[in-house]
């Protein structure tokens, strides 16, 4: 029989995983709609339009799912982690009463302008709005990271009768994690936004669209990944060595190091085991951890030895790491194949598209793998060193722990299968829908929007 | 140093306010959702064209009333929560089902539009229902007992009648020709219902919950209560009235039995809060028991301050877009 402990665990994490999925996309998806909406103001060219009203509706589906689902959250603590805001309520409750307060009703509020009030607003006061949406999601991210980096490297508070109690919300707010995690997850998202666009894009042309409007949002979201690739990988490696030096157990648990050791390999493939506190099956590359984790071969890497009881359980940190890194690895492959495509011949060819199609919820996965080995990391505790998350469970009955997760589990299964129907059908749709013009598609007939720089985007403005 | 006292009391009553908000802004669209007519597609697209800009920002409303309930007096958060362990699962999952539904029909095919649809309404109910069981339950301590059962069900009518009376006045203001006309014989429906309902519930309320019947009844503190019925009643049949007569001429007025809704819900509150002041889990937990570190409090009330304004502005900007009738749904 499995425990309410355990219970509560994987309701909590089927809840988040499940709700993150939308976020991921919609955080960077409005800048994208930004950008558009932007185009069709300097253009004036009437397929960065028919690109905005495409994605909004997608958009708009991806954001739904992620405000109800998000409320859930919000219930959760209560619902399941009382020790939770018994112990650190004083910190975590403002935080979160800081995002609902400047991000959620935001967002909310202009969304519904954004989304029905184009024919009620001046072209301009819409893009404001649309704007103002993103700006409302980016912030949402900001407050909700500032409390997930306060529970992984807790700073600025005392504790009091075992109470924590703030002592300065600036530490706490920018505490020493929240610049590289912030970073990290912004980008991602972006990634997660990059190839979903680039994946429904290419799933169009692939069906037979012809028109302008895939074209030019494969390339927009080509360009974005070709730029952020590079980037997460230099923000991850920061990220990297922040964690080693706030939370060395979870880098070892990451890396597989069972003992302290100087010139650490890199491990490519292992099966750490738990029972012997050594792995099987190595493949390695001598000293390359060290390398890379303390920027010196012969550096000295902490192992799990030092730690015992408290670090957390290494099989998923190690391949959910693993996971993580080599989507990104093929993320950066496809982003740069793509943007050469687009430089040298001004197009992309078919095996390209249909790659881009196979990795359009590659973000997902990335996301997911690299959250777990964050969040995961942080066992035994629920806010690093502080409280254990075996100490903040509720008392409910596991019956009934177990009937609110299996009615969960329904909806968010059923939930996914209909959003990922729907994504399809609506791009098959695009694809029947004539919108362009006679005169319009006589202008574009002999080429089709490829352009001279992959950034420059020149396009008749009739 | 702030007075600790003052902070309480005051987001105490900005919970209370947000949950009023709540009911009202998320009553209205949850009730034109229990109303959805399973028969007639185009009355359904004109009815979520109404509420389509508006649902999100007013499932928001909960989120704060939520969230000031755990920054405020996390006691209080986690005894609510873990006592209504099962309602306030369904009430997640009907808002989960309501919020995509509402998504969803407007992607797909006429088939699947009318399955969403269906969703929509169930979800909208359920979400209704639990909310009205999960406030009998609060008000009642939580008591396990049958009589406790069946008052909480009482209440989970009352409420989904009240979102459905607030609901359908909604449309009359909104929409026009046909549609304004069924929703005012929802509406008079509804209305007899809700009454019928909150009625009952102020009749059984202070039998079974003996410091309510003090306070209802012991002079002089009763008198403050006196004008709580007078009004309702008042507000019910001019509502009634009213709604006897849609289509008003150049249909002058159409607004008005909404906000009488909204003075009934106001009213109603106002008699609940006095009831259970300076309780904030009645009976069991007083706001001073709840409450969380100072600190904390004086944190978030300088956002509070500053935002809460801000938010009212572009809340009545969005109303000050959309003003006027629903036009025909327009998506993007």
């Amino acid at each position: 029989m499995i425990d309410t402990l355990m219970l509560s665990r994987i309701q909590f994490a089927a809840n988040i995983s499940f709700h993150i999925l939308f976020p991921m996309i919609t955080i960077a998806m409005c800048w994208f709609l930004v950008y558009f909406k932007i185009r069709i103001h300097t253009s004036g060219d009437p397929v960065w339009m028919r690109a905005y009203r495409f994605w909004v509706k997608v958009f708009a589906l991806t954001f739904a799912i992620g405000v109800v689902t998000g409320i859930t959250m919000s219930f959760q603590f209560g619902t399941n982690w009382p020790g939770y805001m018994e112990t650190v309520g004083n910190i975590a409750g403002p935080l979160l009463g800081y995002e609902v307060l400047t991000a959620f009703f935001l967002e909310a509020t202009f969304l519904g302008i954004m989304l029905f009030g184009m024919d009620r607003l001046s072209p301009r006061l819409h893009t404001l709005a649309t704007v103002i949406v993103a700006l409302g999601t980016t912030t949402s991210a900001f407050w909700i990271l500032a409390l997930n980096s306060w529970m992984q490297t807790p700073a600025g508070f005392e504790m009091r009768d075992g109470v924590a109690f703030p002592v300065d919300w600036m530490e706490i707010i920018f505490n020493p994690s929240l610049p590289y995690r912030l970073a990290h997850t912004l980008i991602a998202s972006g990634l997660t936004a990059s190839f979903l666009i680039c994946g429904l894009s290419a799933y169009r042309i692939l069906k037979g669209d012809t028109k302008r409007a895939p074209q030019l949002t494969l390339k927009t979201a080509i360009c974005v990944a070709a730029i952020l690739t590079p980037l997460q990988v230099f923000v991850g490696d920061l990220h990297g060595l922040n964690t080693l030096k706030h939370q060395p157990q979870k880098i070892a648990a990451m890396e597989g190091v069972w003992e302290t050791q100087k010139g650490a390999p890199l491990l490519l493939f292992a099966l750490p085991d738990e029972e012997t506190r050594s792995n099987h099956f190595e493949i390695s590359v001598p000293k390359l951890a060290s390398l890379i984790l303390t920027h010196d071969s012969e550096g000295e890497i902490q192992g799990l030895n030092e730690f015992i009881n408290e670090h957390p359980p290494v099989a998923p940190l190690f391949f959910g790491f693993r996971i993580m890194v080599g989507i990104g690895m093929l993320m950066l492959l496809l982003a740069w194949a793509g943007a050469w495509q687009l430089i040298r011949r001004k197009t992309v060819n078919t095996f390209t598209l249909k790659a881009f199609l196979v990795m359009t919820f590659s973000g997902w996965v990335a996301t997911l793998a690299g959250w777990y080995v964050t969040e995961i990391g942080r066992q035994p505790y629920l806010v690093s060193g502080i409280l254990r998350t075996s100490d903040a469970v509720t008392t409910v009955p596991a019956s009934n722990v177990a009937l609110s997760l299996t009615l969960y589990l329904l909806v968010y299964a059923g939930l996914l299968v209909a959003y990922l129907h729907t994504l399809f059908l609506m791009a098959r749709r695009a694809v029947e829908i004539e919108e362009i013009s006679p005169q319009e598609r006589d202008e574009t007939k002999p080429t089709f929007p490829l352009h001279s720089s992959p950034l420059v985007i020149k396009e008749p403005t009739s | 140093m702030m007075d600790v006292t003052w902070l309480h009391v005051f987001f105490g009553g900005l919970m209370a306010l947000s949950i009023l908000i709540y009911a009202i802004l998320d009553g209205y669209d949850l009730g034109v959702g229990i109303l959805m007519p399973r028969g007639n597609v185009l009355q359904r697209d004109q009815m979520i064209a109404s509420i389509g800009p508006f649902w999100d920002a007013n499932e928001t409303w909960l989120v704060l009333a939520v969230g000031i309930l755990l920054i405020a007096f996390p006691d209080a958060y986690n005894l609510v929560l873990k006592e209504l362990y099962l309602p306030a699962t369904i009430l997640l999952i009907g808002l989960i089902m309501r919020g995509v539904a509402f998504d969803f029909r407007a992607k797909v095919s006429l088939d699947n539009k009318n399955t969403w649809d269906n969703i929509f309404k169930v979800g909208s109910l359920t979400s209704a229902l639990a909310q009205g069981y999960m406030l009998g339950q609060y008000v009642l301590g939580f008591d396990p007992s049958w009589a406790s059962q069946g008052f909480s069900l009482l209440s989970a009518i009352c409420v989904a009648a009240a979102y459905s009376y607030i609901g359908a006045t909604w449309l009359v203001m909104k929409t026009e020709g046909d549609l304004q006309k069924q929703a005012a014989s929802w509406a008079r429906r509804c209305g007899w219902v809700t009454f019928v309902g909150v009625a009952s519930v102020c009749t059984v309320n202070p039998i079974i919950n003996p410091s309510v019947f003090e306070k209802w009844f012991n002079f002089p503190t009763a008198l403050l209560l006196f004008h709580i019925p007078l009004i309702s009643i008042a507000l019910f049949i001019t509502n009634d009235q009213i709604l006897k007569r849609i289509p008003l001429d150049k249909d002058f007025g159409c607004w008005i039995p909404f906000l009488g809704v909204v003075g009934i819900f106001f009213i109603c509150f106002q008699g609940l809060a006095y009831s259970f002041y300076p309780y904030v889990v009645p009976g069991k937990l007083t706001m001073m028991e709840a409450a969380s570190a100072t600190e904390s409090l004086e944190f978030i009330f300088v956002g509070t301050v500053i935002v809460v304004p801000i938010i009212l502005c572009y809340t009545a900007l969005s109303y000050r877009v959309f003003w006027g009738k629903a036009t025909q749904l327009k998506y993007y």
